[in-house]
Protein backbone atom coordinates (compact mmCIF):
# COMPACT_ATOMS: atom_id res chain seq x y z
CA UNK A 1 0.00 0.00 0.00
CA UNK A 2 1.36 3.58 -0.93
CA UNK A 3 1.15 5.66 2.25
CA UNK A 4 -0.58 9.08 2.01
CA UNK A 5 1.08 11.82 3.20
CA UNK A 6 1.67 15.63 2.46
CA UNK A 7 5.03 14.83 1.01
CA UNK A 8 3.13 12.02 -1.49
CA UNK A 9 0.74 15.38 -2.30
CA UNK A 10 3.12 17.38 -3.50
CA UNK A 11 5.14 14.47 -5.25
CA UNK A 12 1.94 13.54 -7.02
CA UNK A 13 1.37 16.84 -8.15
CA UNK A 14 4.32 16.95 -10.19
CA UNK A 15 2.81 13.92 -12.31
CA UNK A 16 -0.81 16.31 -12.22
CA UNK A 17 -1.75 13.58 -9.72
CA UNK A 18 -2.37 10.45 -12.50
CA UNK A 19 -0.26 8.09 -10.70
CA UNK A 20 -2.17 7.23 -7.67
CA UNK A 21 -2.21 3.70 -6.79
CA UNK A 22 -5.99 2.03 -6.84
CA UNK A 23 -7.16 2.16 -3.14
CA UNK A 24 -7.95 -1.67 -3.26
CA UNK A 25 -7.96 -4.40 -5.73
CA UNK A 26 -10.77 -6.25 -7.75
CA UNK A 27 -10.35 -9.66 -7.13
CA UNK A 28 -12.14 -12.74 -8.47
CA UNK A 29 -13.21 -14.77 -5.67
CA UNK A 30 -11.79 -17.62 -3.83
CA UNK A 31 -13.40 -21.22 -3.59
CA UNK A 32 -13.11 -20.62 0.28
CA UNK A 33 -11.85 -18.54 2.88
CA UNK A 34 -11.17 -18.51 6.44
CA UNK A 35 -13.73 -16.08 7.33
CA UNK A 36 -16.62 -14.14 5.11
CA UNK A 37 -17.60 -10.97 6.09
CA UNK A 38 -21.74 -10.39 4.08
CA UNK A 39 -22.06 -6.51 3.71
CA UNK A 40 -19.35 -3.90 2.71
CA UNK A 41 -20.49 -1.41 4.99
CA UNK A 42 -18.48 0.23 7.43
CA UNK A 43 -19.29 -2.22 10.37
CA UNK A 44 -18.55 -5.14 7.70
CA UNK A 45 -15.29 -4.00 6.05
CA UNK A 46 -13.98 -2.66 9.38
CA UNK A 47 -14.68 -6.34 11.07
CA UNK A 48 -12.28 -7.21 8.13
CA UNK A 49 -9.76 -4.89 8.80
CA UNK A 50 -9.16 -5.65 12.33
CA UNK A 51 -9.83 -9.80 12.13
CA UNK A 52 -6.24 -8.96 9.37
CA UNK A 53 -4.50 -6.42 11.57
CA UNK A 54 -5.43 -7.39 15.03
CA UNK A 55 -6.24 -11.09 14.53
CA UNK A 56 -3.70 -12.06 12.11
CA UNK A 57 -6.83 -13.66 10.05
CA UNK A 58 -5.81 -12.45 6.76
CA UNK A 59 -7.30 -14.94 4.34
CA UNK A 60 -10.97 -13.19 4.08
CA UNK A 61 -13.69 -12.06 1.92
CA UNK A 62 -16.16 -9.47 2.40
CA UNK A 63 -18.82 -9.61 0.35
CA UNK A 64 -21.11 -7.08 -0.71
CA UNK A 65 -23.78 -6.85 -3.31
CA UNK A 66 -23.51 -3.19 -4.23
CA UNK A 67 -20.81 -0.76 -3.69
CA UNK A 68 -18.92 -0.28 -0.69
CA UNK A 69 -20.71 2.30 1.54
CA UNK A 70 -23.82 1.90 -0.60
CA UNK A 71 -25.67 0.78 1.95
CA UNK A 72 -26.35 3.20 5.50
CA UNK A 73 -22.37 3.73 5.84
CA UNK A 74 -22.49 6.72 3.06
CA UNK A 75 -26.14 7.83 4.02
CA UNK A 76 -26.36 9.02 7.33
CA UNK A 77 -25.69 12.35 8.66
CA UNK A 78 -22.49 11.19 10.50
CA UNK A 79 -23.35 11.88 13.81
CA UNK A 80 -20.84 10.40 16.53
CA UNK A 81 -21.03 10.41 20.26
CA UNK A 82 -20.66 8.17 23.25
CA UNK A 83 -22.96 9.43 25.78
CA UNK A 84 -25.63 6.44 25.87
CA UNK A 85 -27.36 5.62 29.43
CA UNK A 86 -27.34 1.97 30.27
CA UNK A 87 -22.90 0.50 31.33
CA UNK A 88 -23.62 -1.70 28.63
CA UNK A 89 -24.28 0.51 25.27
CA UNK A 90 -21.83 2.91 27.49
CA UNK A 91 -18.81 0.29 26.96
CA UNK A 92 -19.63 -0.52 23.31
CA UNK A 93 -20.07 3.21 21.98
CA UNK A 94 -17.27 4.32 24.15
CA UNK A 95 -14.77 1.91 22.77
CA UNK A 96 -15.71 2.97 19.72
CA UNK A 97 -15.38 6.47 20.61
CA UNK A 98 -11.55 5.71 21.73
CA UNK A 99 -11.03 3.95 18.49
CA UNK A 100 -12.29 6.99 16.19
CA UNK A 101 -9.96 9.51 18.36
CA UNK A 102 -6.96 7.38 16.50
CA UNK A 103 -8.45 6.08 13.10
CA UNK A 104 -6.97 8.69 10.81
CA UNK A 105 -3.68 7.48 11.79
CA UNK A 106 -4.37 4.27 11.98
CA UNK A 107 -5.87 3.81 8.54
CA UNK A 108 -3.80 6.28 7.04
CA UNK A 109 -6.61 7.83 5.90
CA UNK A 110 -8.65 10.83 6.80
CA UNK A 111 -11.79 10.17 7.82
CA UNK A 112 -12.49 13.90 8.74
CA UNK A 113 -13.67 13.29 12.47
CA UNK A 114 -13.84 16.71 13.80
CA UNK A 115 -14.86 16.71 17.69
CA UNK A 116 -16.94 19.41 18.09
CA UNK A 117 -19.43 18.61 20.08
CA UNK A 118 -23.11 17.42 19.96
CA UNK A 119 -25.50 19.10 22.36
CA UNK A 120 -29.00 16.62 23.35
CA UNK A 121 -31.57 19.31 23.88
CA UNK A 122 -34.12 19.64 26.42
CA UNK A 123 -37.45 21.04 26.39
CA UNK A 124 -39.79 19.78 29.12
CA UNK A 125 -38.47 19.30 32.60
CA UNK A 126 -38.50 15.64 31.86
CA UNK A 127 -36.55 16.06 29.36
CA UNK A 128 -33.86 17.75 31.91
CA UNK A 129 -34.33 15.36 34.68
CA UNK A 130 -33.27 12.72 32.00
CA UNK A 131 -30.55 14.72 30.66
CA UNK A 132 -29.18 15.05 34.10
CA UNK A 133 -29.40 11.12 34.55
CA UNK A 134 -27.87 10.36 31.58
CA UNK A 135 -24.55 12.63 31.98
CA UNK A 136 -24.44 11.53 35.28
CA UNK A 137 -24.18 7.99 34.31
CA UNK A 138 -22.07 9.21 31.14
CA UNK A 139 -19.23 10.68 34.08
CA UNK A 140 -19.62 7.59 36.64
CA UNK A 141 -18.41 5.81 33.08
CA UNK A 142 -15.60 7.96 32.47
CA UNK A 143 -17.45 9.62 29.43
CA UNK A 144 -17.44 13.19 29.00
CA UNK A 145 -20.88 14.87 29.45
CA UNK A 146 -22.21 18.24 30.84
CA UNK A 147 -25.39 19.40 31.54
CA UNK A 148 -26.18 23.19 30.25
CA UNK A 149 -29.29 25.46 30.96
CA UNK A 150 -31.14 27.85 28.05
CA UNK A 151 -27.92 30.23 28.59
CA UNK A 152 -25.58 27.93 27.66
CA UNK A 153 -26.86 26.49 24.82
CA UNK A 154 -27.59 29.91 23.31
CA UNK A 155 -23.77 30.97 24.11
CA UNK A 156 -22.31 27.22 22.03
CA UNK A 157 -25.35 28.24 19.28
CA UNK A 158 -25.85 31.99 19.11
CA UNK A 159 -28.47 31.30 15.85
CA UNK A 160 -30.38 28.80 17.86
CA UNK A 161 -33.79 30.36 19.25
CA UNK A 162 -33.78 29.51 22.75
CA UNK A 163 -36.04 32.46 23.96
CA UNK A 164 -38.94 31.43 26.33
CA UNK A 165 -41.33 32.81 23.44
CA UNK A 166 -40.85 29.57 21.14
CA UNK A 167 -43.30 26.66 21.17
CA UNK A 168 -41.36 24.32 22.85
CA UNK A 169 -38.62 26.32 24.68
CA UNK A 170 -35.23 25.17 24.98
CA UNK A 171 -34.02 24.29 28.79
CA UNK A 172 -31.06 23.10 28.68
CA UNK A 173 -29.01 20.14 26.83
CA UNK A 174 -26.25 17.78 27.52
CA UNK A 175 -23.19 18.39 25.71
CA UNK A 176 -20.25 15.83 24.94
CA UNK A 177 -17.65 18.03 23.67
CA UNK A 178 -15.82 15.26 22.53
CA UNK A 179 -18.59 13.87 20.07
CA UNK A 180 -18.93 15.46 16.45
CA UNK A 181 -19.14 14.19 12.76
CA UNK A 182 -16.88 12.26 10.55
CA UNK A 183 -16.66 11.54 6.67
CA UNK A 184 -18.83 8.82 6.37
CA UNK A 185 -17.37 7.44 2.53
CA UNK A 186 -14.07 7.84 3.96
CA UNK A 187 -14.79 5.57 6.95
CA UNK A 188 -15.58 2.78 4.07
CA UNK A 189 -13.19 3.85 1.78
CA UNK A 190 -10.17 4.13 4.84
CA UNK A 191 -11.39 0.91 6.24
CA UNK A 192 -11.92 -0.91 2.51
CA UNK A 193 -8.10 0.08 1.73
CA UNK A 194 -6.28 -0.91 4.77
CA UNK A 195 -8.20 -4.40 4.78
CA UNK A 196 -6.80 -4.64 1.40
CA UNK A 197 -3.95 -3.92 2.42
CA UNK A 198 -3.63 -6.94 4.44
CA UNK A 199 -4.98 -9.04 2.17
CA UNK A 200 -8.30 -9.55 2.24
CA UNK A 201 -10.61 -9.76 -0.68
CA UNK A 202 -12.84 -7.20 -1.08
CA UNK A 203 -16.13 -8.42 -3.47
CA UNK A 204 -18.86 -6.05 -4.86
CA UNK A 205 -20.95 -6.60 -7.12
CA UNK A 206 -21.64 -10.32 -5.62
CA UNK A 207 -24.85 -11.11 -3.64
CA UNK A 208 -25.07 -13.71 -1.38
CA UNK A 209 -28.42 -15.86 -1.98
CA UNK A 210 -27.82 -18.74 0.52
CA UNK A 211 -26.31 -20.30 3.01
CA UNK A 212 -24.41 -23.72 3.07
CA UNK A 213 -25.70 -25.31 6.08
CA UNK A 214 -24.44 -29.24 7.23
CA UNK A 215 -25.61 -30.73 10.68
CA UNK A 216 -26.18 -27.19 12.30
CA UNK A 217 -22.62 -25.79 10.86
CA UNK A 218 -22.15 -23.07 8.42
CA UNK A 219 -19.33 -23.67 5.48
CA UNK A 220 -19.72 -21.47 2.98
CA UNK A 221 -22.63 -18.97 1.20
CA UNK A 222 -24.65 -19.29 -2.27
CA UNK A 223 -23.97 -16.37 -4.41
CA UNK A 224 -24.65 -14.75 -7.76
CA UNK A 225 -20.58 -15.44 -9.16
CA UNK A 226 -21.24 -18.97 -7.70
CA UNK A 227 -20.60 -20.56 -4.07
CA UNK A 228 -17.79 -19.66 -1.73
CA UNK A 229 -16.74 -21.51 1.13
CA UNK A 230 -16.02 -20.38 4.76
CA UNK A 231 -16.63 -21.91 8.65
CA UNK A 232 -16.87 -18.62 10.21
CA UNK A 233 -19.73 -16.36 8.04
CA UNK A 234 -20.08 -13.06 9.79
CA UNK A 235 -23.64 -11.23 8.50
CA UNK A 236 -23.51 -7.65 8.48
CA UNK A 237 -26.22 -6.05 6.06
CA UNK A 238 -27.66 -3.83 8.11
CA UNK A 239 -31.65 -2.78 7.27
CA UNK A 240 -31.29 -6.52 4.62
CA UNK A 241 -30.20 -8.64 8.03
CA UNK A 242 -33.80 -10.12 8.57
CA UNK A 243 -33.95 -11.68 4.95
CA UNK A 244 -30.64 -12.81 5.59
CA UNK A 245 -31.50 -14.66 8.40
CA UNK A 246 -34.26 -16.11 6.91
CA UNK A 247 -31.99 -17.91 4.47
CA UNK A 248 -30.15 -19.62 7.04
CA UNK A 249 -33.66 -20.18 8.85
CA UNK A 250 -33.47 -17.82 11.68
CA UNK A 251 -36.03 -15.08 12.64
CA UNK A 252 -34.14 -12.16 14.04
CA UNK A 253 -36.66 -9.51 16.20
CA UNK A 254 -35.82 -6.89 13.70
CA UNK A 255 -38.22 -4.16 11.26
CA UNK A 256 -36.48 -2.47 8.24
CA UNK A 257 -38.14 1.06 7.88
CA UNK A 258 -36.89 3.78 5.61
CA UNK A 259 -34.79 6.49 7.04
CA UNK A 260 -33.95 9.76 5.53
CA UNK A 261 -31.82 12.79 5.43
CA UNK A 262 -31.30 15.81 3.97
CA UNK A 263 -28.61 18.44 2.98
CA UNK A 264 -29.32 22.02 1.66
CA UNK A 265 -27.64 24.29 -0.54
CA UNK A 266 -24.50 25.90 1.02
CA UNK A 267 -24.15 27.85 3.26
CA UNK A 268 -21.31 30.59 4.86
CA UNK A 269 -20.46 28.85 8.41
CA UNK A 270 -23.16 29.51 10.80
CA UNK A 271 -23.52 26.20 12.85
CA UNK A 272 -19.86 24.88 14.23
CA UNK A 273 -21.18 21.97 16.17
CA UNK A 274 -23.84 18.98 16.47
CA UNK A 275 -27.72 19.96 17.48
CA UNK A 276 -30.31 17.28 17.99
CA UNK A 277 -33.99 17.28 19.78
CA UNK A 278 -35.47 14.44 20.57
CA UNK A 279 -38.64 16.51 21.65
CA UNK A 280 -39.07 18.20 18.51
CA UNK A 281 -37.72 15.36 16.69
CA UNK A 282 -34.64 16.92 14.33
CA UNK A 283 -30.85 16.63 14.34
CA UNK A 284 -28.62 19.05 12.10
CA UNK A 285 -25.09 19.70 11.67
CA UNK A 286 -23.13 21.96 9.00
CA UNK A 287 -20.52 20.22 6.96
CA UNK A 288 -16.87 21.48 5.76
CA UNK A 289 -18.75 22.00 2.50
CA UNK A 290 -21.33 24.94 3.62
CA UNK A 291 -24.64 22.32 3.59
CA UNK A 292 -26.95 22.02 6.60
CA UNK A 293 -26.89 17.83 7.22
CA UNK A 294 -30.40 17.55 8.52
CA UNK A 295 -31.94 14.14 9.52
CA UNK A 296 -35.14 13.06 9.90
CA UNK A 297 -37.19 10.11 11.43
CA UNK A 298 -37.86 6.91 10.05
CA UNK A 299 -41.07 5.89 8.54
CA UNK A 300 -43.57 3.88 10.89
CA UNK A 301 -43.93 1.62 8.29
CA UNK A 302 -41.77 -1.38 7.38
CA UNK A 303 -40.17 -0.90 4.17
CA UNK A 304 -37.27 -1.86 1.44
CA UNK A 305 -37.32 0.95 -0.44
CA UNK A 306 -34.66 2.91 0.14
CA UNK A 307 -36.78 5.96 0.15
CA UNK A 308 -38.89 8.43 2.75
CA UNK A 309 -42.24 9.46 2.44
CA UNK A 310 -42.42 13.02 2.51
CA UNK A 311 -44.86 13.78 5.30
CA UNK A 312 -41.77 12.76 7.21
CA UNK A 313 -39.36 15.28 5.68
CA UNK A 314 -42.29 17.95 6.39
CA UNK A 315 -42.13 16.99 10.21
CA UNK A 316 -38.16 17.33 10.27
CA UNK A 317 -38.63 20.49 8.63
CA UNK A 318 -40.59 21.71 10.93
CA UNK A 319 -38.71 20.82 13.54
CA UNK A 320 -35.50 22.55 12.20
CA UNK A 321 -37.25 25.69 11.55
CA UNK A 322 -38.72 25.84 15.39
CA UNK A 323 -35.22 25.49 16.84
CA UNK A 324 -33.68 27.94 14.16
CA UNK A 325 -36.06 30.55 12.49
CA UNK A 326 -33.20 32.04 10.33
CA UNK A 327 -33.28 28.88 7.56
CA UNK A 328 -36.93 29.09 7.01
CA UNK A 329 -35.68 30.22 3.50
CA UNK A 330 -32.80 28.12 3.02
CA UNK A 331 -33.45 25.85 -0.15
CA UNK A 332 -33.07 21.85 0.15
CA UNK A 333 -30.40 20.40 -2.61
CA UNK A 334 -30.95 16.77 -2.00
CA UNK A 335 -32.86 14.33 0.06
CA UNK A 336 -32.70 10.69 0.27
CA UNK A 337 -33.33 7.31 2.77
CA UNK A 338 -31.48 4.25 3.81
CA UNK A 339 -32.78 1.22 5.43
CA UNK A 340 -32.47 0.64 9.09
CA UNK A 341 -32.99 -2.16 11.04
CA UNK A 342 -34.34 -1.17 14.18
CA UNK A 343 -34.14 -3.36 17.21
CA UNK A 344 -37.48 -3.70 20.47
CA UNK A 345 -34.54 -1.81 22.86
CA UNK A 346 -32.79 0.51 20.40
CA UNK A 347 -29.64 -1.58 20.92
CA UNK A 348 -27.71 -3.59 18.71
CA UNK A 349 -27.29 -7.09 18.00
CA UNK A 350 -23.77 -9.00 17.98
CA UNK A 351 -24.55 -12.17 18.46
CA UNK A 352 -23.67 -16.05 17.71
CA UNK A 353 -26.49 -18.44 16.50
CA UNK A 354 -28.14 -21.50 16.17
CA UNK A 355 -26.12 -22.24 13.16
CA UNK A 356 -22.55 -22.93 14.01
CA UNK A 357 -20.19 -20.62 13.03
CA UNK A 358 -22.76 -18.09 11.59
CA UNK A 359 -22.65 -14.84 13.41
CA UNK A 360 -24.86 -11.44 13.12
CA UNK A 361 -24.09 -7.99 13.32
CA UNK A 362 -26.92 -5.91 12.77
CA UNK A 363 -30.25 -3.83 14.58
CA UNK A 364 -27.82 -0.88 14.96
CA UNK A 365 -30.92 0.92 13.27
CA UNK A 366 -31.02 5.10 13.31
CA UNK A 367 -27.39 5.10 15.06
CA UNK A 368 -25.18 2.36 14.34
CA UNK A 369 -22.17 4.89 12.43
CA UNK A 370 -21.41 6.03 15.53
CA UNK A 371 -20.01 2.68 16.21
CA UNK A 372 -18.71 1.52 13.07
CA UNK A 373 -15.01 1.15 14.52
CA UNK A 374 -15.80 -0.12 17.91
CA UNK A 375 -18.74 -2.54 16.57
CA UNK A 376 -16.05 -3.88 14.08
CA UNK A 377 -13.32 -4.19 16.53
CA UNK A 378 -15.54 -6.33 19.06
CA UNK A 379 -17.25 -8.19 16.53
CA UNK A 380 -13.74 -8.76 14.34
CA UNK A 381 -12.35 -10.23 18.50
CA UNK A 382 -15.67 -12.46 18.44
CA UNK A 383 -15.56 -14.32 15.10
CA UNK A 384 -11.44 -14.82 15.28
CA UNK A 385 -11.92 -16.43 19.29
CA UNK A 386 -15.45 -17.86 18.60
CA UNK A 387 -16.39 -16.49 21.82
CA UNK A 388 -18.39 -12.81 22.21
CA UNK A 389 -16.56 -10.57 22.95
CA UNK A 390 -17.36 -9.33 26.75
CA UNK A 391 -18.36 -6.41 25.29
CA UNK A 392 -20.41 -7.78 22.88
CA UNK A 393 -22.01 -10.29 24.99
CA UNK A 394 -24.94 -8.25 26.38
CA UNK A 395 -26.07 -7.79 22.98
CA UNK A 396 -26.63 -11.32 22.03
CA UNK A 397 -30.78 -12.32 20.43
CA UNK A 398 -31.01 -14.09 23.48
CA UNK A 399 -31.77 -11.28 25.87
CA UNK A 400 -35.20 -11.10 23.92
CA UNK A 401 -36.68 -14.26 25.37
CA UNK A 402 -34.52 -14.07 28.52
CA UNK A 403 -36.09 -10.02 28.91
CA UNK A 404 -32.00 -8.50 29.72
CA UNK A 405 -32.87 -5.94 27.37
CA UNK A 406 -30.56 -2.89 27.21
CA UNK A 407 -33.24 -0.05 27.26
CA UNK A 408 -31.63 2.75 24.79
CA UNK A 409 -34.78 4.66 23.88
CA UNK A 410 -34.31 7.55 25.92
CA UNK A 411 -30.02 7.90 24.79
CA UNK A 412 -31.02 6.87 21.24
CA UNK A 413 -34.79 8.49 21.15
CA UNK A 414 -34.21 10.93 18.20
CA UNK A 415 -32.92 9.02 15.19
CA UNK A 416 -29.23 9.60 14.59
CA UNK B 1 -47.42 9.55 0.08
CA UNK B 2 -50.18 6.81 0.36
CA UNK B 3 -53.54 7.25 -0.30
CA UNK B 4 -55.29 4.83 1.93
CA UNK B 5 -58.68 3.25 1.81
CA UNK B 6 -60.35 3.43 5.22
CA UNK B 7 -62.66 -0.18 5.23
CA UNK B 8 -64.99 1.81 8.19
CA UNK B 9 -65.46 4.65 6.41
CA UNK B 10 -65.20 3.61 3.18
CA UNK B 11 -63.15 6.61 1.83
CA UNK B 12 -60.05 6.96 0.22
CA UNK B 13 -57.55 9.27 2.18
CA UNK B 14 -54.04 10.95 2.69
CA UNK B 15 -51.52 8.65 4.44
CA UNK B 16 -51.35 11.81 7.31
CA UNK B 17 -54.86 10.96 8.87
CA UNK B 18 -53.38 7.49 9.98
CA UNK B 19 -50.86 5.72 11.78
CA UNK B 20 -48.93 2.35 11.08
CA UNK B 21 -48.78 -0.06 14.18
CA UNK B 22 -47.15 -2.73 12.91
CA UNK B 23 -47.50 -6.14 12.01
CA UNK B 24 -51.38 -7.40 11.83
CA UNK B 25 -52.88 -10.84 13.04
CA UNK B 26 -50.50 -11.31 16.26
CA UNK B 27 -52.78 -12.97 18.51
CA UNK B 28 -51.81 -12.52 21.97
CA UNK B 29 -51.11 -16.09 24.11
CA UNK B 30 -54.48 -17.09 25.96
CA UNK B 31 -53.09 -18.18 28.71
CA UNK B 32 -49.59 -15.71 29.23
CA UNK B 33 -48.63 -17.19 32.47
CA UNK B 34 -47.89 -20.58 30.63
CA UNK B 35 -46.05 -19.31 28.10
CA UNK B 36 -42.24 -20.19 27.80
CA UNK B 37 -39.76 -17.59 28.13
CA UNK B 38 -39.10 -17.91 24.66
CA UNK B 39 -42.82 -17.74 23.39
CA UNK B 40 -43.20 -15.03 25.48
CA UNK B 41 -40.31 -12.97 23.91
CA UNK B 42 -41.10 -14.57 20.62
CA UNK B 43 -44.65 -12.86 20.92
CA UNK B 44 -43.43 -9.67 22.46
CA UNK B 45 -40.31 -8.86 19.91
CA UNK B 46 -40.20 -11.24 17.21
CA UNK B 47 -41.80 -9.82 13.69
CA UNK B 48 -42.04 -10.34 10.21
CA UNK B 49 -39.82 -8.29 8.24
CA UNK B 50 -40.28 -9.43 4.00
CA UNK B 51 -39.22 -7.89 1.40
CA UNK B 52 -42.10 -8.15 -0.31
CA UNK B 53 -45.96 -8.73 0.74
CA UNK B 54 -46.37 -7.68 4.34
CA UNK B 55 -49.58 -7.55 6.81
CA UNK B 56 -49.93 -4.22 8.87
CA UNK B 57 -52.21 -3.03 10.97
CA UNK B 58 -53.08 0.86 10.85
CA UNK B 59 -55.44 3.01 12.81
CA UNK B 60 -57.30 5.85 11.10
CA UNK B 61 -56.00 7.87 13.40
CA UNK B 62 -57.47 11.52 13.12
CA UNK B 63 -60.51 9.97 11.13
CA UNK B 64 -62.37 7.59 12.28
CA UNK B 65 -60.28 6.27 14.73
CA UNK B 66 -60.80 2.03 14.29
CA UNK B 67 -58.02 0.07 13.77
CA UNK B 68 -57.71 -2.50 10.44
CA UNK B 69 -55.44 -3.93 7.95
CA UNK B 70 -53.28 -3.65 4.88
CA UNK B 71 -51.84 -5.45 2.69
CA UNK B 72 -49.01 -3.63 1.09
CA UNK B 73 -45.53 -4.50 -0.73
CA UNK B 74 -42.75 -3.62 1.32
CA UNK B 75 -40.30 -2.81 -1.60
CA UNK B 76 -42.47 -1.06 -4.22
CA UNK B 77 -44.79 0.58 -1.75
CA UNK B 78 -47.87 -0.20 -3.21
CA UNK B 79 -51.33 -1.26 -1.40
CA UNK B 80 -52.62 -3.97 -2.57
CA UNK B 81 -56.12 -4.30 0.04
CA UNK B 82 -57.11 -2.73 3.33
CA UNK B 83 -59.82 -5.04 5.06
CA UNK B 84 -61.50 -4.90 8.76
CA UNK B 85 -60.40 -6.46 11.95
CA UNK B 86 -61.35 -9.65 12.01
CA UNK B 87 -60.66 -10.08 8.21
CA UNK B 88 -58.10 -12.34 6.02
CA UNK B 89 -56.54 -11.03 3.18
CA UNK B 90 -56.89 -12.17 0.06
CA UNK B 91 -53.43 -11.23 -1.36
CA UNK B 92 -50.71 -13.28 0.63
CA UNK B 93 -46.92 -14.58 -0.19
CA UNK B 94 -48.29 -17.44 -1.37
CA UNK B 95 -51.41 -15.97 -3.65
CA UNK B 96 -49.50 -12.18 -4.56
CA UNK B 97 -52.33 -12.26 -7.63
CA UNK B 98 -55.35 -12.27 -4.95
CA UNK B 99 -56.71 -15.73 -3.31
CA UNK B 100 -59.98 -17.00 -5.30
CA UNK B 101 -62.57 -16.07 -3.12
CA UNK B 102 -65.71 -17.82 -2.36
CA UNK B 103 -68.08 -15.30 -3.34
CA UNK B 104 -67.43 -14.78 -6.82
CA UNK B 105 -65.10 -11.51 -6.69
CA UNK B 106 -62.57 -11.27 -9.01
CA UNK B 107 -59.77 -10.00 -6.60
CA UNK B 108 -58.55 -7.88 -9.37
CA UNK B 109 -60.98 -5.39 -9.07
CA UNK B 110 -60.68 -5.19 -5.04
CA UNK B 111 -57.73 -4.23 -5.90
CA UNK B 112 -58.67 -1.39 -8.08
CA UNK B 113 -60.93 -0.32 -6.01
CA UNK B 114 -57.90 0.52 -3.21
CA UNK B 115 -55.63 2.45 -5.89
CA UNK B 116 -58.34 4.64 -7.23
C1 LIG C 1 -30.58 8.67 6.89
C2 LIG C 1 -29.75 8.00 7.94
C3 LIG C 1 -29.13 8.77 8.91
C4 LIG C 1 -28.35 8.16 9.89
N1 LIG C 1 -27.66 8.96 10.77
C5 LIG C 1 -26.80 8.41 11.66
C6 LIG C 1 -26.00 9.25 12.51
O1 LIG C 1 -26.04 10.49 12.42
N2 LIG C 1 -25.18 8.65 13.41
C7 LIG C 1 -25.11 7.30 13.53
O2 LIG C 1 -24.38 6.82 14.39
N3 LIG C 1 -25.82 6.47 12.71
C8 LIG C 1 -26.67 6.99 11.77
N4 LIG C 1 -27.39 6.17 10.93
C9 LIG C 1 -27.28 4.71 11.07
C10 LIG C 1 -26.02 4.18 10.40
O3 LIG C 1 -25.92 4.67 9.09
C11 LIG C 1 -26.03 2.65 10.36
O4 LIG C 1 -26.38 2.10 11.62
C12 LIG C 1 -24.65 2.10 9.99
O5 LIG C 1 -24.08 2.82 8.94
C13 LIG C 1 -24.76 0.64 9.62
O6 LIG C 1 -23.56 0.22 9.03
P1 LIG C 1 -23.43 -1.24 8.46
O7 LIG C 1 -22.06 -1.36 7.93
O8 LIG C 1 -23.88 -2.20 9.49
O9 LIG C 1 -24.56 -1.32 7.31
P2 LIG C 1 -24.59 -0.83 5.79
O10 LIG C 1 -23.68 0.30 5.54
O11 LIG C 1 -26.02 -0.65 5.43
O12 LIG C 1 -23.99 -2.06 5.04
C14 LIG C 1 -24.68 -3.27 4.83
C15 LIG C 1 -24.29 -3.75 3.46
O13 LIG C 1 -24.79 -5.07 3.25
C16 LIG C 1 -25.04 -5.21 1.89
N5 LIG C 1 -25.92 -6.37 1.66
C17 LIG C 1 -27.22 -6.50 2.00
N6 LIG C 1 -27.70 -7.69 1.60
C18 LIG C 1 -26.66 -8.34 0.99
C19 LIG C 1 -26.52 -9.63 0.36
N7 LIG C 1 -27.56 -10.48 0.27
N8 LIG C 1 -25.31 -9.96 -0.15
C20 LIG C 1 -24.25 -9.10 -0.07
N9 LIG C 1 -24.33 -7.89 0.51
C21 LIG C 1 -25.52 -7.52 1.03
C22 LIG C 1 -25.68 -3.88 1.51
O14 LIG C 1 -25.60 -3.64 0.13
C23 LIG C 1 -24.87 -2.90 2.33
O15 LIG C 1 -23.81 -2.29 1.63
C24 LIG C 1 -28.20 6.74 9.94
C25 LIG C 1 -28.83 5.97 8.96
C26 LIG C 1 -29.59 6.58 7.95
C27 LIG C 1 -30.24 5.72 6.90
ZN1 LIG D 1 -61.84 5.50 9.04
Amino acid sequence: MQRYSGFGLVKHALSHHENWQRQWRNPTPKKAYDVIIIGGGGHGLGTAYYLAKEFGIKNVAVIEKGWLGGGNTARNTTIVRSNYLWDEAAALYEHSMKLWEGLSQDLNYNVMFSQRGVLNLGHTLQDMRDIQRRVNANRLNGIDGEVLDAKGVQELVPIMDCSKNARYPVLGASWQPRAGVARHDAVAWGFARAADAHGVDILQQTEVTGFKIRDGQVYGVHTNRGDIEAKTVGCVTAGNSGVLAGMAGLKLPLESHPLQALVSEPLKPVLDTVVMSNHVHGYISQSDKGDLVIGAGIDGYNGYGQRGSYPTVEHTLQAIVEMFPMFSRVRMNRQWGGIVDTCPDACPILSKTQVKGLYFNCGWGTGGFKATPGSAHVFAASLAKGEMHPIAEPFSIDRFNTGALVDEHGAAGVAH
Amino acid sequence: MFYIHCPYCGELREEEEFHPKGQAHIVRPADPAACSDDEWGDYLFFRDNPRGIHHELWVHAVGCRKFFNITRHTVTYEILETYKMGEQPRFTAEHPEGRPSQDGVDPASLREGVRA
